[in-house]
């Protein structure tokens, strides 16, 4: 079979751990990938997708009253303003265009808290392609908004309840059916993780968002960022965010895994601070597993951190010392997700939570001036009612 | 892995096919599993293709998903697995044992211990169900060292390239799948046409066994009669464990009917 195309590792990190069965739909993909990359037409209309449909570029907020620290500024990238209520949109446009150069007429996905599923769905709509959607059933339960607009955009959504009910479980499922569709059907992987190359093409459609905070910084505060901060659970919204800085030596890069509660229980999803490499979804990655390679269930109050592993880059990043990666616990996502509507009037996600919690408190400790730059990656309208059911319950 | 060369060998000269069941190990308890394993070689099973269960079987339908979560429920790690082998191995010294598993399993203690440890208990041949070809060279190498088959998987959509390969890492047998998508006898066999068999073996590969959605006496007839060596049967044998269960006395009854309607197929 023809070779690959693209280099499929991050270091030692990622390949392509698949079926022999998929291993020509990965590269099917892969092949029309690089040929829309060398087509003008492709990004046309990308582009045009991106501006008049989501609503690019998405605003860089200074915020006004949550910092801490007169130090320090804290800057919001606004993708919880991009259509469909998070940075999720920016790629599945993408993706769906490449399905249609495949001439693929069907999508799978899944879906954690259905932000991606609800991205799907819009673009598929959108597109004119049929989806359906896996999701864990108790995603499903905790993720009821979710689920009736990814309905109304007229997608199928599966419930899986298989092994935990949530997205490591979904992924899976929808894994079982491409072996069965690939013929017809693509895959939209929904994060910057799974076999190459979705960690690739994930992180390049959504590296938008870094590239557009670099310069909407830069006319802000005439310099580059002191830290870059992004939540991560698969971790697209963070790539997306860093890729555009990788080369800027001078600009930490910070990802903030869900601590759930506690890193030291094992009820988290903070697959880089465990320090476990194995594959899982086709990678060799950081994962949550036990000393036989069992694959241990995540937990986090956020759906969409809730997963086991992470995309193979970020692991390459903290292997090289290039990214720092740390846990943020439920009950501080949470603070900060009050925090934020307070202060600023924002609701974020509980995602993004984690992240803006960390910048609270790498603000709190700075001596001296410091430019903070948060990925807003989402906004929180679909927490409402399990963030309004915890603090009924008196968890705070 | 020469275990395999003197069975295809005893095969060719009865001018039959292979029959080859497969259960997880330890579904639904180790106790019950090794009278099941003992079971499908009294019955006449040709050799054994053995699953070590996973968390996360993406390979695998729901039936052979719930005997991976039965044989975790009863405690059964990789370790333990590798006993039961060794138990089975002691009761039958000529039958081929196959292992199929995931690769995280592999990983997770080095992969040249746990091809050791697979040579120590037995073990004749390492199939991956998450591995292809070009992921595949860590683990060849380290099989061969042992002493222990490669298999590598030959889909539908197979191209000369692949099959080229195949033929020259390969060992012990080549795992021909009828169909796409995952385990299962929900969805049957489609069986090879005698040309892509045909196509498949003037590569010289170890001899193929036909395998997913082998359910019946007829399906290996078939499978034989196209070309194939033989055939692989695993959901529907996992089935009736499901079934079964909690009752030992049918169940193994009924396996052993079972695996030898399948042989006289041959």
């Amino acid at each position: 079979m023809s070779e690959l195309k693209l280099n499929p590792y991050f270091g030692q990190y990622g390949g392509m751990f698949v079926p022999q069965l998929l291993v020509p739909a990965l590269k099917q993909l892969e092949q029309a990938y690089v040929d829309a990359l060398e087509d003008p037409a492709f990004h046309a209309e990308f582009q045009q997708l991106l501006t008049e449909y989501a609503g690019r570029p998405t605003p860089l907020t200074l915020c006004r009253n949550i910092s801490p620290n007169p130090l320090v500024k804290i800057y919001l990238k606004r993708e919880d303003l991009l259509h469909g209520g998070a940075h999720k949109t920016n790629q599945v446009l993408g993706q769906a265009l490449l399905t249609k150069r495949m001439g693929k007429k069907e999508v799978i996905a899944e879906t954690g808290a259905g932000q991606h599923g609800v991205a799907t769905a819009l673009a598929c709509a959108l597109l004119g392609l049929k989806c359906r959607i896996y999701m864990g059933a108790k995603d499903i339960d905790r993720q009821q908004p979710n689920v009736f607009r990814m309905k109304l955009m007229g997608a199928t959504v599966i419930p899986v309840t298989s092994g935990s009910g949530t997205l490591k479980d979904a992924v899976n499922e929808a894994m079982r059916d491409w072996s069965a569709t690939y013929d017809s059907t693509h895959y939209m992987l929904g994060t910057a993780a799974g076999p190459h190359p979705f960690p690739t093409i994930v992180r390049d459609f959504q590296k938008m968002i870094g590239e557009e905070a670099k310069q909407q910084i830069l006319q802000a505060e005439g310099k580059l960022p002191d830290a870059v901060i992004a939540c991560v659970g698969g971790g697209s919204n963070a790539i997306g965010m860093f890729a555009d800085f990788i080369a800027e030596e001078g600009v930490k890069l910070i990802g903030v895994e869900p601590g759930g509660k506690g890193i030291n229980t094992h009820q988290h999803g903070a697959a880089l601070s465990t320090g476990s490499y194995g594959i899982l979804h086709g990678a060799y990655t950081a994962i949550m597993q036990t000393s036989d390679g069992q694959i241990e269930e995540s937990y986090s109050i956020s759906a969409g951190l809730d997963y086991p592993a992470v995309g193979p880059q970020h692991t390459h990043l903290q292997q090289t010392g290039r990214a720092e990666y740390v846990a943020i616990n439920d009950d501080e996502a949470l603070a900060a997700f009050q925090q934020l509507a307070k202060s600023e009037g924002i609701i974020p996600a509980l995602e993004s939570s984690h992240a803006l919690a960390y910048a609270l408190k790498l603000a709190a400790q700075a001596t001296e001036p410091t430019v903070l730059l948060v990925n807003l990656s989402g906004r929180g309208d679909k927490d409402l009612a399990h963030v309004h059911s915890v603090l009924a319950g008196g968890s705070l | 892995m020469k275990r395999y060369q003197q069975m295809f060998n005893r095969l060719n000269s009865e001018g039959r096919g292979a029959f080859v069941p497969f259960v997880t190990i330890g579904d639904p308890t180790s106790a019950l599993s090794f009278e099941i394993i003992k079971t499908l070689i009294d019955a006449g099973a040709d050799a054994l293709e053995l699953g070590i269960a996973f968390s996360d079987p993406i390979a695998d339908g729901p039936t052979i998903q719930g005997a991976n979560i039965r044989a975790l429920a009863a405690g059964v790690t990789p370790a333990i697995s590798f006993e039961l082998i060794s138990k089975i191995r002691a009761y039958h010294a000529t039958i081929p044992i196959g292992l199929l598993l995931y690769s995280n399993l592999v990983m997770a203690r080095g992969i040249d211990n746990f091809y050791a440890k697979a040579a120590a208990a037995g073990v004749d041949s390492v199939l991956i169900a998450d591995v292809p070809l070009h992921e595949s060279k860590l683990f060849r190498q380290s099989a061969v060292k042992h002493d222990i088959a490669p298999i590598f998987i030959v889909p539908p959509n197979v191209d000369d390239d692949d099959l080229r390969e195949i033929a020259s890492y390969g060992r012990g047998y080549t795992y021909l799948l009828s169909r796409a998508g995952v385990t299962g006898a929900e969805t049957v066999a489609a069986m090879p046409t005698s040309e892509l068999i045909a196509r498949i073996r003037s590569y010289n590969p170890a001899p193929p066994l036909l395998g997913f959605g082998i359910s019946t006496p007829a399906h290996v007839k078939d499978a034989i009669h196209s070309g194939a060596a033989g055939a692989i049967s695993g959901s529907a044998i996992v089935k009736l464990i499901e079934q079964h269960q909690n009752e030992p006395a049918t169940l193994l009854a009924q396996l052993k009917q079972f695996v030898s309607n399948m042989k006289a197929a041959t």
